[in-house]
């Protein structure tokens, strides 16, 4: 290969990729956020702000578990629960008439932390004065993580998304602490499942003015044998302010329409 | 630059360029993944939804008779990022589909490619391919 060949080919490799930015920025409504290449840095990589996650971060595609998690071993409770779960991808997979995945067939929430195992898309944090909000593009949820020092609940009453406190463990790791999920939810797309015994703790590391690391811990001592960890310093982008995103609600009747298009046929 | 370097660096840019492969929420169990067929037909109705976009179009098959398919896409948000639209595609136009049938020998599937009737092409890869539509004037609504 000549090294003129060679100039030619990385000059076309830039270009195209710089127009998949330049998509992506200049598109002022319904931004589908993965049109944004995760590693691109926007302009100068600054300082990280002193306890400060404002903004919109995009993990790419790297916020997709379309199969699933390696979990801990399961408990013989946890094994139990596995098996009625027939999912549409991993290690469960099943054809699709017989997938029952609240999520996909029912429209049911997919709960945390699936939220953030299965469809992390884009989603915007927001700080007020006693808590932190976190605003998902993914069903257009949001979550309330109360910082005025509370203590989590005991015993409380499921919850889709539990309940969470928040603690900036120093000035740059937020340390979110979640408990009282609904067992009816998925913890993945394979149908990993979970107890209401769960505690979910996720760390947020600002590691520049552009740049989050998400480390995500699942210590359920009902449904696994110990701890795993699903999420690893995930890394997360910032978008650009305005960043318009695109609804993207997995709704009742959109899964009934899917079922009877895709799986009634091939029953 | 060392040959090793360089394929690095292709490396690299394919993976910027292309970015993540399209991720199946519902799985492939039921699909032939070894194989495709290509069919032309004209489009009954074009679904933009979550959790997956539909194209419905009606197709001659091998004895003549005309069967109504349906084929799924990736959601919205996915399909975007691939260049297809809300509005890509209305009934009664001419389309050449490529995709990958269900084992049972329904007339569903799921989408690789559809070339529309002026030779434009539109794929699930992420970026999209050759000869497929600019980026519309103004940006899709829903």
């Amino acid at each position: 290969m000549t090294n003129r060949f060679r100039l030619a080919f990385m000059v076309a490799a830039a270009a195209l990729t710089l127009a998949a930015v330049s998509f992506a920025q200049n598109q002022p409504w319904n931004n589908p956020g993965r049109a944004l290449n995760p590693n691109q840095q926007q302009g100068d990589a600054g300082p990280a702000p002193r306890r400060d996650l404002t903004g919109i971060w995009d993990a790419g595609g790297g916020g997709i578990g379309a199969t699933g998690y390696p979990t801990s071993a399961l408990t013989p409770w946890g094994e139990e629960v596995s098996k009625t779960h027939k999912a549409g991808d991993g290690s469960r997979m099943v054809p699709l008439p017989e997938i029952n995945d609240p999520l996909s067939t029912l429209g049911d929430p997919a709960g945390f932390p699936r939220l953030l195992l299965f469809e992390l898309r884009p989603f915007q944090v927001v700080h007020t004065l006693n808590s932190v909000l976190m605003l998902y593009m993914f069903e257009k949820r949001w979550r309330v993580i109360w910082t005025d020092g509370r203590q989590l609940p005991k015993d409380p009453d499921p919850r889709w998304y539990g309940y969470s406190v928040g603690r900036w463990e120093d000035d740059y790791t937020f340390v979110i602490e979640t408990v009282g999920m609904d067992e009816r939810t998925w913890l993945d797309n394979s149908g990993n499942p979970h107890s209401d015994q769960m505690r979910v703790e996720e760390r947020y590391h600002r590691v520049n003015q552009n740049s989050l690391e998400l480390t995500v811990t699942i210590d359920d001592p009902k449904a696994y044998t110990k701890p795993w960890v699903p999420k690893n310093k995930l890394p997360l982008r910032l978008l650009p302010a305005g960043t318009d995103l695109m609804e993207m609600i997995p709704s009742a009747s959109g899964a009934a329409a899917y079922r009877k298009a895709m799986a009634e046929p091939i029953k | 630059m060392s040959e090793r370097v360089f394929v690095v660096l292709l490396a690299i840019a394919a993976v910027l360029v292309t970015g993540a492969p399209v991720v199946a929420h519902h799985g492939a169990a039921s699909f032939d993944t070894e194989r495709e067929i290509t069919l032309k037909g004209t489009v009954t109705e074009w679904i933009w939804a979550n959790p997956h976009c539909f194209l419905k179009f009606d197709a001659i098959d091998d004895t003549g008779t005309v069967r109504n398919w349906v084929v799924e896409t990736q959601n919205p948000t996915d399909m975007t990022v691939r260049g297809w639209r809300r509005t890509s595609f209305k009934a009664g136009d001419q389309v050449t589909v490529t995709l990958q049938p269900v084992k049972n020998g329904a007339p569903v599937g799921r989408v690789r490619k559809v070339m529309l009737a002026n030779g434009e092409t539109l794929g699930t890869t992420s970026t999209p391919p050759a000869g497929a539509p600019a980026q519309p004037a103004q940006p899709p609504q829903r």
